[in-house]
């Protein structure tokens, strides 16, 4: 397939390998590199990128599953409305099993509620034509990859004036939640491999700061194997030359500098920037996407008011840290006993993109 | 979840387009690339049933191009 195939030839792959070695050798100790995106966690476990490299650079996964990051209140309000008779909640299949306090989506589907998995949001706007007498609720969870989709779905809902269409907004920003992993003592960042598609929408410079700031090289990185290869050797470069770290795009068949104007002027009509709570990192400044005033009649939350349970966590679940990059999924004691794919206890093990999910997928054999 | 694929478009209709990926064909929202310049047989980059950005043909044949060369020589 056009733009895969090529990005995953095993002779390039090997010469990365090798480059990437050399240029090593004259490093004292092994570097820790950083991706901050569910699907580069995925790319990497199922290529075998982390053992290829094992001993000479660290990969850590950090916080970026949108869902893994969602606290437990986000899943205990949507339970709350999919109990309600005349809601109908439409997502993402990401989010069905994804553990709140006390329940999920998918055990209120099988009681009985009214729940539709969506490809497109624009699809849960067909659906509140088809069902005038119900209000349907869309769960816009993501980062800035999806907010501009949001963005454009609420503009459509206005423009068809609709009365029974609503979102429960759970955006979140990607580079504030870099700047807390950065001052987070625990953690050591020798380089980051930005998200793709995240930059494909916001460019490169919102991770400006990240180089200038803190001296750490930043690589926008594509998504195949070669892509990602390329991107570590990029870094490992910048900290060999040592003079200053800077942003790179390795990812240029998808990312401008200034990224996507029009998908960035869309979700700044629509959204604002706001403090948000995350999995794992707790309150970060500026972090997250509400509503802005003039679009508020479809914000779920003002229009909506409803009841929700008290939120409890799982006490032994150690997804917070595993999130900060600080354990991996084998230091938890649920891993794979009590937490699996068919009963996953934490949100790392739903997601199809979450670490301890990929952690078992293909690094666990 | 920010997982997207790279398409090619096989038909445009005004702010739709249908795209093509391994013989399964998707329409698609083209709202947030009303300010590029889109034809069929053009590659986008599909995520949650819209285009997010077109993908630039000439930069990553030239791309791969240079890394090939690169890892030669070096």
């Amino acid at each position: 397939m056009r733009y895969m195939d090529e990005y995953r030839n095993p002779e390039l792959g090997r010469k990365l390998l090798g480059k990437i070695e050399e240029t090593l050798r004259k490093f004292p100790t092994k570097i820790a590199v950083m991706e901050v995106c569910g699907t580069h966690t995925m790319s990497i476990a199922r290529a075998g990128i982390g053992r290829l490299l094992a001993g000479k650079v660290g990969l850590l996964s950090g916080p970026g599953c949108p869902v893994c990051v969602t606290p437990n209140d986000y899943m205990d309000r949507a339970v709350a409305w999919a109990r309600c008779k005349d809601v109908i909640i439409a997502t993402f299949g990401d989010m069905m099993k994804v553990p709140g306090s006390t329940s999920n989506l998918y055990r209120e589907k099988v009681a009985g509620a009214q729940i539709a998995i969506v490809y497109s949001p624009l699809e849960a706007i067909g659906i509140a034509e088809a069902c005038p007498s119900r209000k349907v609720i869309f769960l816009a969870i993501g980062f800035e990859t999806t907010a501009p989709t949001i963005a454009a779905t609420i503009k459509c809902a206005r423009e068809k004036n609709l009365k029974n269409f609503f979102i429960h907004c759970g955006h979140k920003l990607v580079p504030p939640a870099m700047r807390a992993l950065v001052n987070d003592p625990e953690l050591r960042i020798d380089g980051f491999i930005c998200p793709g598609h995240v930059s494909a929408i916001i460019g490169s410079h919102p991770y400006e700061f990240i180089a200038r700031e803190y001296y750490i090289p930043c690589v926008i990185t594509g998504f195949e194997p070669l892509d990602i290869l390329e991107a570590v050797w990029m870094i490992v470069n910048q900290i060999s030359r040592g003079n200053h770290a800077t942003v790179e795009i390795q990812y240029t068949r998808a990312v401008k500098p200034a990224g996507n104007p029009n998908a960035l002027s869309l979700m700044n009509e629509v959204f604002e920037p706001v403090d948000s709570i995350w999995r794992g990192l707790g309150t970060i400044p500026e972090s997250g996407l509400i509503i802005q005033e003039s679009y508020a009649d479809f914000d779920a939350v003002k229009r909506m008011p409803v009841a929700v349970e008290e939120t409890r966590e799982h006490p032994a679940c150690i997804c917070g840290m595993i999130l900060r990059g600080v354990r991996l999924p084998v230091d938890c004691p649920l891993f794979r006993t009590m937490c699996n794919p068919e009963n996953p206890i934490g949100p790392c093990m739903v997601s199809s993109e979450g670490a301890c999910a990929a952690y078992l997928k293909y690094e666990n054999r | 979840m920010c997982l997207a694929v790279p398409m090619k478009i096989v038909k445009l209709t005004g702010t739709d387009a249908v795209v093509e990926l391994g013989g399964v064909q998707r329409h698609i929202n083209l709202a947030l690339l009303s300010d590029s310049e889109l034809k069929i047989g053009d590659y986008v980059i599909v995520h949650a049933g819209f285009a997010i950005q077109k993908l630039d043909n000439a930069d990553a044949e030239e791309r791969l191009k240079l890394l090939q060369e690169m890892l030669e020589l070096l």
